[in-house]
């Protein structure tokens, strides 16, 4: 049993540590969040050169083939960076929906181009109960046609097609189809931009059932904690760097007691949280019995620890904390979209309980 | 990363479960419930068994009777006893930390003198590090240790020592040079516990228990060539120890606090809260979900540190978390099973209302000991801001 990573996956964490630092540094991701669309055609190329927009896909649809837990590790050094832009909606959450419910001819004519970096795609869940659960879904179509409304849908109108999940199938829709309207959403999040999707007597095309959805949620579940790990990460560096140098009554405020533990829970929080999302990664790709369980666990606690490690960075930051030139808040608030994102704490511990205290428990593979 | 076990595990996993099925005892649970003074002939008697399958202290070296176990093989060892609910051992100081540290510092003399009466239970070993005005600032212990002759003279007090009681020898830490910086001057001697002077009283502690004891030492004479280490040295020796105590603890403690959340599980389908079974409550399904989670958060911390260890040779950033973790998230599952019980969470061991004869009343009150025993939790969080953050030393 081996819980450290291999040679190849610490190159890869590695070299997409440098590629983001390098083609996403702080004042390029301020730049594209105050875009329209957080979406730039240079950077989605060079996405595509490094072979991430095919990561986790087989290599007949043009993708590269890797695992979940490869997912991971790029999705937390993309948190790190806090990189905006559909990257997520595309390859994450749409390729994944695609892989796990499209025919093989609709995979080829959706799936590969997203690999080839040559669409921006997103994936219509939530109404306005705002359930992350499908059996919540309302929308449904009728002869090949959706009405409805479908809310907090991320990059929306960067997207070239939006796949719709409706209560009896999940469709794929064209940017360009007719009764399609999207209007921006203000979110707290400026790097990753949310709409309102409207459609009504909107032609789309079904690709497969709702049964095979929950698997690809939870790979976009787990991906989104992993995310959250890095930013996580980036703002733990941020403190730990702030609290060494930043002086008061004459000494360093990391000396000091009351913000030094603040450090060490930021860390444990922290550290527990990457735990539990490459077990989650592991248990995907593995098909392991307690992924579901592992998934929820991983998001779960992920979206809790993100939000108090940016509370307490903001504090121990003082004043500078609390400033727009400082990048702890874009972090804050991203960690707050993710952590209701494919349902919240409260969301997942009730998935934990229905899988092990009304389902009898599905321990941990080898407990 | 592969979590898979892989073929030497397996073949350690299914070699124990086969030793286990045809060794261990079925009458525990009669046993468990009696005072430890009454049950410890018992347990003395079950890890003499475990040692003559060569099962006593599977991470010790080979040639030391251990099986050189990985830390996975450790962790798999503990889950497969709490699985059987085999008895514990009734040198668990000995084993677990006095018996490495002897195998890392002592003299072939003191290891062929000690160790396989470590390993056969024949010798029960205590640990004598915190004093009254020694706790968390270990290192300005003042039992002092004067050298006369071929012998060193023991004045002092030593205090929570868990097994002084049954103790047939003891890790003892002493003051040798109050001259030098305070980590500098400090030796350990291992003492038998019948010299004369020697005295063990009892603790009593919060729960109503004796677990630990108080030790006084008048004019103790301790032979030189029973110092552990260098004179001197004692710190290193001391901190080897206190390794140990942190280290591996966890996957020891897992198998255990697995087995209360899913026993917490079942209960809370019996206890009614707001109107439902507890286990339908909501706020209660939330309560348990979490404790669920840390649990399994707690064991993949716990294989992550052991992966850095096996890589690294030293205890990565992730195995200091542990005891901050286990100790804080016991006390918070003791709460939760509090809130399911109700009024009948409080009641103690015999009375015919209490919920599992009050091991539950129980826990509540021990688990407060967890954050403050083996380096408190405002310790440990010190220790990973300066050690593993680099943040300026704080004390």
């Amino acid at each position: 049993m081996e819980f450290g990573l291999s040679e190849s996956q610490e190159f890869l964490k590695d070299s997409a540590r440098k590629f983001f630092a390098g083609e996403c540094p702080s004042v390029e991701m301020r730049r594209l969040m105050e875009t329209g669309t957080s979406y730039d055609v240079a950077l989605w190329s060079k996405l595509t050169e490094q072979g991430y927009t095919g990561i986790i896909f087989p290599e007949e649809y043009g993708g590269v083939g890797l695992g979940k837990v490869e997912l991971m590790l790029l999705m937390e050094e993309a948190g790190r960076a806090l990189l905006p832009g559909p990257f997520f909606s595309t390859v994450v959450l749409a390729g994944s929906v695609l892989e796990a419910v499209g025919t093989v001819t609709q995979k080829k004519k959706y799936l590969a181009p997203i690999c080839r970096g040559e669409v921006r795609a997103t994936v219509a869940l939530v109404e306005s109960t705002s359930s992350w659960n499908p059996r919540d879904v309302q929308l449904g179509a009728t002869n090949g046609k959706l009405s409805g409304e479908k809310l907090f849908v991320t990059d929306a109108a960067i997207a070239d097609f939006i796949i719709v999940v409706a209560h009896n199938g999940v469709f794929l829709v064209d940017s360009k189809a007719r009764g399609l309207k999207i209007s921006p959403m203000s979110g707290m999040d400026l790097t990753r931009k949310l709409y309102a999707v409207e459609f009504s007597n909107t032609p789309a095309e079904e690709i497969g059932g709702t049964k095979e959805l929950a698997r690809a949620l939870d790979i976009a579940t787990a991906a989104l904690a992993a995310e959250l790990v890095g930013g996580m990460q980036r703002t733990l560096d941020l403190t730990v760097e702030y609290a060494k140098t930043r002086k008061q009554f004459g000494k360093p405020i990391g000396m000091f007691q009351a913000v030094q533990h603040q450090c060490a829970d930021m860390y444990l929080e922290t550290e527990s949280s990457r735990s539990a999302v490459y077990y989650a990664g592991w248990a995907l790709e593995e098909n392991s019995p307690d992924a579901p369980t592992a998934v929820s666990i991983a998001k779960m606690y992920a979206s809790d620890a993100a939000r108090t490690v940016g509370n307490r960075g903001i504090q121990i930051h003082g004043g500078m904390g609390f400033t727009w030139e400082n990048d702890l808040h874009l972090y804050y608030r991203r960690a707050k979209a993710s952590e209701t994102a494919f349902g919240d704490a409260t969301f997942h511990r009730e998935r934990i309980a229905r899988l092990v205290i009304d389902e009898g428990a599905v321990s941990a593979k080898h407990a | 990363m592969d979590l898979n076990l892989a073929l030497e595990e397996l073949q350690f996993r299914d070699e124990l479960r086969d030793w286990l099925r045809a060794n261990v005892p079925h009458d525990w649970s009669e046993w468990r419930e009696k005072p430890i003074e009454e049950s410890f002939p018992y347990l003395r008697a079950w890890q003499r068994k475990l040692h003559e399958g060569r099962w006593a202290a599977v991470s010790w070296p080979k040639e030391y009777g251990g099986r050189s176990a990985t830390l996975t093989q450790q962790a798999i060892f503990w889950e497969e006893m709490a699985r059987v609910e085999a008895p514990p051992m009734a040198n668990a100081l000995g084993l677990g930390l006095i018996g490495p540290t002897i195998i890392a510092f002592g003299t072939e003399e003191q290891k062929k003198r000690f160790i396989p009466k470590i390993l056969s239970a024949e010798e029960i070993w205590c640990q004598g590090f915190s004093e009254p005005n020694a706790g968390s600032d270990l290192a300005s212990l003042q039992t002092e240790a004067r050298l006369d002759g071929d012998h060193y003279v023991v004045n002092g007090q030593k205090v929570w020592t868990s097994y002084g009681w049954v103790g047939n020898w003891c890790e003892l830490v002493v003051r040798t040079d109050s001259n030098v910086p305070k980590h500098k001057g400090l030796t350990v001697l291992l003492i038998d516990m019948r010299s004369p002077g020697v005295e063990v009283r009892p603790l009593r502690q919060m729960t109503g228990e004796s677990e630990f004891n108080e030790m006084f030492f008048r004019d103790v004479r301790v032979p030189v060539e029973n110092v552990l280490g260098k004179v001197n040295d004692g710190w290193n020796v001391a901190v080897s120890t206190l390794m140990h105590e942190r280290g591996a603890y966890g996957a020891r403690l897992h198998p255990l606090f697995k087995r209360n959340i899913n026993r917490l599980i079942e209960l809370s389908r019996k206890f009614q809260k707001n109107g439902c079974a507890a286990a339908q409550d909501p706020l209660t399904r939330q309560k348990l979900a979490q404790c669920y989670a840390e649990i399994e958060i707690m064991r993949m911390n716990q294989l992550r540190a052991f992966s850095r260890i096996s890589a690294t040779g030293a205890p990565g950033p992730e195995g200091s978390i542990q005891k901050v973790f286990w100790s804080e998230l016991n006390q918070r599952l003791q709460q939760v099973a509090q809130e399911i019980f109700g009024p009948y969470g409080q009641l103690l061991g015999g009375d015919s209302h209490a919920v599992d004869n009050g091991i539950w009343s129980y826990g509540y009150l021990r688990t407060r000991g967890n954050t403050i025993e083996a380096g408190t939790s405002e310790v440990q969080r010190s220790i990973i801001g300066h050690f593993v953050l680099g943040l300026p030393k704080s004390y």
